[in-house]
């Protein structure tokens, strides 16, 4: 008994350059908002950009994008529908305003139904959002995504960073890419995160500031894009280009 | 059409098991197909007519359609997709990605998102027949 979906996955990712997988393990770091931006930013500086949104009970990436009234195309597959210039797949395509309670083999049968029959076409990037937690999906990029580069989103808190620590060390184990570690959300001028990723061997990719104004530039692209830290993020993008 | 890219994929992996094998030549394919993602069979097996070239072009596809069955994991209730009333736009949705049912169906005894697929999801591969 064979599962078809798995071998259609190389060839569907296989015009794509670089896979940008945006993780942390934990949840509430900014994960989304980066995963979004950047994708926006390298669509903006003439990149063909796609934007996978992998968090399936509590997508978010639509929100921040403003994507409304847009739908994958059919054919022979799905085309991804195009916003602000990228390439854009998430299930709430499908699920609209509905929850979706899915369990560990729900979220690996959806991840692998995408991923097959997603034809994301030629991309420079493609910026996957991890959903928190070290968990199916995780193991399931670890496994069917051979391309991932991991770049890693912590918040200033020991708390956040006790699970990226952990997360690191399972990729590093793996001996999976990692791009390095961004800081967001910072709101002193603690060193405590830049010393604990670089005494891990990782590179520290900057920090983002916490910035109020974030929160009312969601939907409008142009306001995002304006905000301060977006203008941080695009400091960090021209470092891991 | 969805049923393209299923038929994409069922030819690429019989080719890989084909030149593993080492099969001069692939004679029969068996196809086990679950009817929750209301899958076109005519469609889906003209696909894979379309498409079969190579150590496949006089493979034969003979597919099986399984009902969807699902249990309830809160009441242990049992039941078949054609039970349920399920609008278009749902079904359209459910077509693509099979596990939006979670989103939408629901126990129709207890009202529980949480249930199970026991069978009828899918696309598998059941048996390869060729000559070596």
């Amino acid at each position: 008994m064979l599962d078809p979906r798995i071998s259609i996955i190389n060839k569907r990712l296989s015009n794509i350059d670089k896979i940008i997988v945006i993780s942390s393990g934990k949840g509430g770091v900014g994960k989304s908002l980066i995963a979004s931006t950047l994708a926006l930013m390298l669509a903006q500086k003439g990149f063909k950009t796609g934007l996978f949104d992998l968090d399936f009970t509590s997508p978010t990436t639509h929100v921040v994008l403003g994507a409304k009234n847009i739908r994958p195309i059919e054919d022979k597959g799905i085309v991804p529908p195009e916003i602000h210039g990228i390439k854009y797949m998430s299930l709430i395509f499908y699920l609209g305003d509905q929850v979706s309670p899915l369990r560990g083999t729900d979220l690996s049968n959806a991840f692998l139904e995408l991923l097959a029959i997603t034809r994301w076409g030629n991309l420079d990037f493609l910026v996957i959002d991890m959903p928190p937690g070290i968990s199916d999906l995780m193991l399931d990029v670890l496994k069917y995504i051979k391309k991932a580069n991991f770049l890693i989103v912590t918040s200033p808190s020991k708390m956040a960073f006790e699970t990226v620590r952990k997360l690191i060390n399972l990729l590093k184990s793996l001996k999976a890419p990692i791009t390095g570690v961004i800081e967001n959300m910072k709101m002193d001028d603690s060193t405590y995160i830049k010393y604990e990723v670089e005494s891990l061997g990782e590179k520290f990719l900057g920090e983002i500031h916490f910035d109020v104004k974030v929160e009312y530039a969601l939907g409008n692209v142009s306001n995002l894009l304006e905000t301060k830290f977006a203008r941080e993020l695009e400091i960090i993008m021209l470092r891991i280009k | 059409m969805h049923e393209w890219a299923l038929a994409e994929s069922v030819i690429l992996t019989v080719s890989q098991i084909a030149e593993k094998e080492g099969l001069k030549e692939v004679r029969n394919v068996q196809l086990r197909l679950g009817e929750l993602q209301q899958v076109d069979k005519k469609i889906l097996k003209f696909a894979l007519s379309q498409m079969r070239s190579g150590k496949l072009r006089n493979a034969k596809f003979t597919i099986r359609t399984v009902k969807a069955k699902f249990m309830c994991r809160s009441c242990n209730h049992k039941w078949f997709l054609r039970e349920v009333k399920v609008k278009d736009e749902i079904r359209e949705s459910i077509h693509f990605i099979p596990e939006v049912a979670y989103a939408y169906l629901r126990c129709p005894k207890c009202g529980s998102p949480d249930f199970e697929i026991l069978r009828g999801r899918g696309l598998w591969i059941m048996g390869i027949k060729g000559v070596k």
